[in-house]
């Protein structure tokens, strides 16, 4: 009960941040939805622990909690991914400012 | 001679080499090179004064952004100023100044786009380490990008003024040397590989790739794989 209690605030406070994000313009639409479902099927699973035993029985796994471990490997994988190119695309754009700041130094030669 | 050392531009992308640089730019002026262009590449030493006082042109990254960044400027530069032959060369000292005429030649007899200057057809007096490391590159280079060369690291390289146009350097740090190659192909250029010597010095294989910065370079490559 206490627990339910505990991810119910968590949840609500995690929604309230990713509504706020969102209104700023900081979180795209593909993101706001992505972020509403991870946090939905946590607040889910928090008060109906059983659902995950259904998951699981529809994956052929034995124990509920085992499928809520391997999504969350794969929403991990998948976020490590995402903040992977992210930083490619960051470090590109950095470098075509220095770039194109080196290249000016040209035309004044 | 079939063309004149006037055609030839040489970029030299430069990180804290202000001990070998000074060296490398004499010895390029002494055999006749005028169109030489450092890209310092936000070095913490003396790298820029060092190539200014020889009276180079020298264009600075203000921050450091490895050697795709610096290859990327320097070509890039080289095609504003319209060079008809673009050779990009080590700023370590470890490339022999008598290989440019080799890596130039089939450039300007029109046999060749793009030209690299292989180190692994007369492996000699290389350490077995580097040639391991070598080979592992190659291979890496050729599962990723489908094209096999001798020497996909070197940075002894040619391109006409054309193939340098339609090149994309997009990848800032070692992985550059297997983007050129994978550009190469992109581009459907053709490609010639001539055997040049390497001067393997303690100084310059202190300079060269690690071993941990060539498993980085195959990450970048992979993600880079995935990206595109």
């Amino acid at each position: 009960m206490y627990l339910q209690v505990v991810i119910a605030v968590f949840v609500l406070f995690a929604l309230s941040r990713i509504y706020l994000r969102f209104k700023e313009g900081e979180l795209s639409v593909s993101g706001f939805i992505f972020w509403l479902i991870v946090w939905l099927l946590i607040g889910v699973v928090g008060f109906w622990p059983g659902t995950t035993q259904n998951v699981a029985d529809f994956l052929g796994i034995e124990r509920g909690i085992d499928s809520v471990v391997y999504f969350s490997i794969v929403v991990i994988f998948y976020l490590i991914y995402k903040i992977f190119v992210r930083i490619e695309h960051l470090e590109r754009d950095i470098t075509k400012v220095v770039r194109d700041n080196a290249l000016d130094e040209l035309d004044n030669d | 001679m079939s063309f004149s050392k006037s055609q030839v531009g040489i970029v030299i992308p430069a990180y804290n080499e202000a001990n070998a640089i000074g060296g490398v730019l004499e010895n390029l002026k002494q055999n006749n090179y005028e169109n030489i262009l450092v890209v310092d590449d936000g070095s913490s030493d003396d790298t820029y004064a060092v190539a200014k006082k020889s009276g180079v042109r020298v264009i600075r990254h203000s921050l450091n952004r490895g050697l795709g960044g610096a290859l990327g400027t320097g070509i890039q530069a080289a095609v504003l100023l319209k060079w008809p032959i673009i050779i990009t060369f080590d700023a370590d000292g470890q490339h022999d100044v008598k290989d440019i005429y080799k890596v130039a030649l089939p450039l300007s007899e029109g046999k060749a786009d793009a030209v690299i200057g292989s180190r692994m057809k007369d492996n000699k007096g290389m350490p077995w380490y580097r040639i391991l490391f070598n080979k592992f590159g190659n291979f890496v280079t050729f599962v990723l990008f489908g094209m096999l060369v001798s020497d996909s690291q070197s940075g002894l390289r040619g391109f006409s003024l054309e193939a340098a146009r339609k090149i994309q350097i997009k990848t800032n740090r070692m992985e550059v040397s297997s983007e050129i190659i994978r550009e190469i192909k992109v581009r459907k250029l053709n490609l010639k590989e001539v055997p040049i010597k390497a001067i393997y010095t303690d100084y310059s294989l202190s300079k060269g790739q690690s071993l941990l910065t060539g498993i980085r370079t195959f990450f970048k490559l992979l993600l880079h794989r995935l990206i595109h």
